[in-house]
């Protein structure tokens, strides 16, 4: 107490509706709620709230609700309260500032400042409802100029490829930051949908390897569970250079959930720190990077595609550049407001680039150097909507990865407290009573639901453009417009101001 | 205020015509500036043009380049820049006829020439590459100069008019042709500017079109990857320089260029038999960023035959016709009619389908 | 079976190596990478100089080096045995999780960066010289010794040795004065008792390569072990 009291942020209220059912006793994993015999009376700790909602949302008789607490400091434009309990936070532990999720603050977010185009007039618009509207997407590295046999028949030899459905895939979330019960909604529903899903660099439990053909698995600086095996199993290798919550920094699984299931599937002890070092140790220059992808090729015969992910930074474009040259053949570009299971709050609120910004320079400066059939690109880091991927596609990326998107349809309420464990929705944990919260049916249920319904929005604004192939979509820039935006954003965007 | 075309980007509307003799009969300009007339409200008097094919025999073996001039001091450096580009064999006035219906004429002339052999082999082109890039230059690099015809024995002549008064100012009537085309446009905005009629033209591919393509921007942004500069911002322009970029540069045929830009739905694909699918598959997975939306239909002229072509749900019509060793291709029938009122087969191709008639070999 | 590689690429030699399966003697090797990557039989042969990521996901394969072998030498290898009769570059075991790497002469910047281990699976590295900087860093399994018998005048492990190690152990064959360690890890002179651990693999080692094991084992050797498996618990605070 004293100088380090913070006053909780959140307020249980409880309305005269309640039953004493005591559903909520059981609902929180935080421990708020308590029956007090004493007094035959519900009771509510505010200080171990996290406002995920979960009480709320399973009370029968609604009579739960979660409010900010009224009680505030002396306002100051400069030292916002956040700010200031940051610092007593770090005055009394010593520690860095640990956050989940991606970063909260009013970050500038570009797709809200693109507006999208439709046809009146000089060119129809076509009916989605009617008309035959293609969403399929190819990734990969295009063929060079083609060859035709001794008859003059075209060889159909193709690069390896990945096809999607639509330009839509569940990005990496590795098994250990993530329950079972999650990986599996995502891996059924990947399949049922004709898309991917990422293993994240926890490794491919087990149960898994069925869902292959729709299943990337990824390579990270910690290398857990990485095998042939595991490198065969997948239908493409993704490389993870960075990640967009932390761009330049590891990743590190706390010992506490490196329980049974979790250690066989990383191949690491159960207990220990499973530590992702910042870089890969293999890999100190671009041309290390071309020795890791062609080791991967080789050792999985070259039927396989090799992403190279990578965080949204200040010289995404030349980066770029060189994983194109690399003999990768996707590139995802990770943006700075991603989410993430745990980052120091510092860095992810304060290094990267948005990604919209980090897209427009690389579509353009791979165009610029005439290399853009070397890679397909893929974007992520906040892809929050249907109008989010088209206006991304508009942009130049062939698809984008969406996750924070994907947990909030599995029931996340974006609590943010996923470092703790404890996650009552039974997506960031691995506490056996929380993780089984999270039926696999309903979360792969919800999952198609909200791809089905994105499919289709996409196809109505296609549709309204006059566009019925979501390839003629692809870098059409002139189909979007910025307002409200300056003339340097403008220019790094290659887009007109709206009126021009 | 008058925009120029390449400043802002101008959909249009407009009428096609084409005819061509399979034996490599002389056709007479007039019967083309004839078919144009039924069509005229399908223009709107700011855009007329023709492309003729094998009207310079007794220069078969020189690129003829057709240029516009906005003054005198850009021809002085555009021919400078021709001299130390080309053996010029020709270079004169083209010739005109002043009438009422065409004014603020530029400077038109044309110029016979051969690429100069020891650039050729410094820069280990082929000719046509060599001329491809010239004319890029000129019409980049070069304020009011354009060229808007680089053919062998075959020329565009087109300008700000309705066609049938662009026929008669070029004096149409004076050139046999073996195969013709002929374009009227009707642009949404006003440019003042002769370049941005059709028909478009590099080497001897010429383009006329009608329609307005959706995905123009995923197109251009591709195509320039490829050294081609988009200075229009015209659907011709660019349909152009990717029929160019995949017959010649690519070595696709022209069918399997019409399966690239007109790609079949994959739900069509799928349903073809295997080998068939294969290599639409391909195609479609090769170029996904030449793949051509939206409505359009497009006449292809080359040296020795045609290509006709709708986009793949037809929101253009086109109809073709035949009369014996002639074709005629037309955005109405009534613009075949005008040519041959015999005119028999009359059939409008599918979407995506190609039309391709070609002249017999040795008749061109 | 004897392989020119002269006029091969790397990808056509590991082709042959997948189908033949047996013993194979790679000769005129020079640069190619990748050779046996996740092979997981047979037993390879080389001669000349075998390109970078030898042995990468290397599955249960034997790979003998009759020479010196470049830099990530058996890169995230998970099962078989690598042995370099001359020295190896940088990076050598990253991430390795299973098999054994026993190098005659000394071993770059970077070795067993990551080593880790599990139930069975326990890597091995045994470099008869010295290693270089950063040796063990992030180490969280697996047994790395380092024997000082080549390169006298060198130091027998350069700066920054287990950083960030929070699993496994590190044999080094010196008393270690001149070596700074971090905090994190323990590092005390081995016990008797504790170098049984590693007298299977020291004999291994001079079995390879013609060393005197009992001259070895009566060393004096330095164990250096983490003092946490959770060495970053401290670190954060939640926020």
């Amino acid at each position: 107490m004293g100088i380090d009291y913070l006053y909780p942020e959140f307020e249980v209220r409880r309305s005269s509706n309640c039953i004493d059912c005591k559903i909520c006793i059981d609902q929180c994993s935080y421990g708020v709620h308590s029956f007090d015999e004493k007094s035959g009376m519900m009771k509510a700790d505010d200080s171990k709230c996290v406002n995920c909602q979960r009480c709320v949302c399973f009370c029968p008789v609604h009579a739960l609700k979660i409010v900010k607490s009224d009680n505030c400091m002396r306002d100051n434009a400069n030292w916002s309260g956040d700010t200031v309990k940051e610092i007593y936070k770090q005055a009394s532990s010593g520690g860095v500032l640990l956050s989940s999720m991606g970063n909260p603050k009013p970050a500038p977010v570009y797709w809200d400042k693109v507006l999208i185009n439709a046809s009146q007039v000089t060119n129809p618009p076509i009916d989605p409802l009617r008309e035959p509207m293609e969403t399929k997407v190819f990734l990969g590295k295009k063929p060079d100029k083609p060859r035709r046999d001794e008859n003059g028949r075209l060889i159909c030899d193709m690069p390896p490829q990945l096809e999607l459905s639509m330009p839509v895939m569940f990005s990496a979330m590795s098994y250990g930051s993530i329950s079972y019960n999650a990986h599996l909604s995502m891996a059924r529903a990947a399949r049922e949908l004709g898309i991917y899903y990422n293993t994240g660099e926890g490794g491919l439990h087990e149960d898994f390897y069925s869902y292959g053909e729709n299943t990337i698995v990824q390579v990270a600086s910690g290398r857990f569970g990485v095998h042939s095996g595991y490198l065969n199993a997948g239908a493409a290798i993704e490389i993870k250079m960075g990640q967009g919550a932390k761009p330049g920094i590891g990743g590190h699984l706390p010992g506490a959930k490196i329980n049974g299931d979790v250690s066989r599937t990383r191949m690491v002890p159960k207990g220990s720190d499973a530590i992702s070092p910042a870089p890969h140790h293999d890999i100190y220059s671009i041309e290390d990077l071309r020795q890791l992808v062609m080791s991967l090729k080789e050792v999985t015969g070259y039927k396989k595609p090799v992403i190279v992910k990578v965080a949204a930074v200040h010289n995404i474009a030349a980066i770029a550049g060189g994983i194109a040259r690399s003999g990768a053949d996707i590139i995802a570009i990770d943006g700075f407001r991603g989410g993430t299971g745990a980052a120091p709050t510092r860095i992810r609120d304060n290094v990267g680039i948005p990604v919209e910004l980090a897209l427009a320079a690389v579509d353009r400066s791979l165009r610029e150097e005439g290399i853009r059939d070397n890679v397909s690109v893929v974007v992520g880091g906040s892809i929050r909507s249907s109008a989010d991927v088209v206006k991304a596609v508009a942009l130049g990326a062939d698809a984008c990865y969406i996750a924070t998107a994907a947990l909030l349809a599995m029931g996340c309420h974006l609590c943010r407290s996923c470092q703790t464990g404890k996650c009552s929705w039974g997506i960031a944990t691995q506490k056996k009573e929380l993780v089984s919260r999270l039926d696999p049916d309903e979360g792969s249920r919800r999952l198609v639901n909200l791809m089905t319904a994105w499919r289709h929005e996409i196809k109505e604004l296609m549709g309204g453009m006059g566009i019925n192939s979501i390839e003629a979509l692809r870098g059409n820039r002139l189909m979007l417009r910025g307002v409200g935006l300056n003339e340097k954003e403008l220019q790094i965007l290659g887009i007109s101001h709206a009126g021009d | 205020m008058k925009y120029r075309e390449g400043e802002v980007r101008i959909p249009s509307g407009c009428a096609i015509s084409a005819a061509i003799s399979r034996e490599g009969r002389p056709i007479n300009g007039e019967s083309m500036i004839r078919s144009m007339v039924p069509m005229h409200d399908r223009s709107n008097g700011l855009g007329g043009g023709f492309a003729a094919y094998g009207i310079y025999p007794e220069h078969k073996d020189e690129f003829a380049l057709h240029i516009f001039f906005g003054s005198g001091a850009s021809r002085h450096e555009c021919e400078a820049y021709l001299k130390e580009t080309f053996e010029i064999v020709l270079a004169e006035e083209m010739p005109i006829r002043i009438i009422p219906e065409i004014t603020d004429v530029p400077i038109i002339r044309r110029y016979f020439v051969t690429p100069l052999r020891s650039a050729l082999h410094r820069m280990q082109l082929d000719e046509r590459e060599y001329i491809a890039r010239a004319v890029m230059h000129i019409n980049t690099e070069i304020s009011d100069a354009y060229v808007f015809s680089s053919g062998k024995n075959m020329g565009v002549f087109k300008a700000v008019g309705y066609p049938e008064d662009v026929g008669r100012f070029y004096r149409l009537e004076e050139y046999e042709a073996y195969s013709w085309t002929a374009h009227g446009r009707y642009p949404t905005n006003t440019p003042g500017w002769w370049g941005g009629a059709h028909p478009f033209s590099l080497l001897d591919w010429t383009v006329v079109h009608n329609g307005e393509i959706s995905s123009y921007d995923a197109n251009r942004r591709y195509i320039e990857m490829f050294g081609y500069k988009c200075a229009l911002q015209t659907d011709t322009e660019v349909i152009t320089y990717i029929v160019d970029y995949l017959v010649r540069r690519q070595g696709l045929t022209l069918e399997e260029t019409a399966s690239v830009i007109a790609a079949p739905f994959w739900s069509t694909i799928e349903r073809c038999e295997p080998e068939k699918a294969e290599k639409l598959k391909f195609l479609r997975m090769t170029y996904p960023s030449l793949l051509i939306t939206g409505p359009f239909s497009i006449v292809l002229g080359f040296e020795g035959g045609l290509m006709a072509l709708n986009d793949r749900l037809k929101l253009r019509s086109m109809v073709t016709g035949e009369k014996d060793d002639m074709v005629f291709i037309a955005s109405e029938e009534a613009a075949i009619r005008a040519m041959e009122p015999n005119a028999e087969n009359i059939f409008a191709p599918s979407g995506g389908c190609p039309f391709i008639v070609k002249v017999k070999e040795g008749k061109y | 079976m004897i392989i020119d590689a002269q006029k091969l690429s790397y990808s056509q030699i590991n082709t042959i190596l997948k189908e033949h399966g047996g013993d194979v003697q790679i000769q005129n090797c020079l640069g190619h990478r990748f050779l046996a990557s996740g092979l997981s039989e047979g037993y390879i042969s080389i001669d000349g100089i075998p390109g970078n990521a030898l042995g990468a996901y290397l599955n249960g394969a034997c790979i003998e080096v009759n020479g010196n072998a470049q830099d990530a030498v058996g890169d995230t290898m998970n099962d078989g045995t690598i042995i370099v009769h001359g020295s190896i570059g940088d990076a050598a075991g990253y991430a390795m999780r299973g098999g054994e790497i026993f190098v005659r002469g000394s071993a770059g910047y970077r070795a067993g960066v990551h080593m880790k281990a599990y139930e069975d699976k326990l890597p091995v590295m045994v470099i008869g010289g010295c290693a270089g900087s950063f040796l063990g860093e992030y180490q969280a399994g697996g047994l790395i010794v380092v024997l000082g018998l080549t390169d006298e005048n060198r130091k027998i492990v350069s700066n920054f040795p287990c950083t960030g190690m929070h699993g496994g152990k590190v044999f080094i064959r010196s008393g270690c004065d001149d070596i700074i360690f971090p905090r994190q890890v323990n590092h005390r002179a081995a016990q008797a008792q504790e170098l049984e651990e590693i007298r299977p693999h020291i004999e291994k080692f001079c079995g390879l390569f013609g060393s005197d094991a009992e001259e070895i084992m009566d060393s004096s050797f330095t164990l250096i072990t983490p003092d946490s498996k959770n060495p970053y618990k401290q670190m954060y605070v939640a926020n």
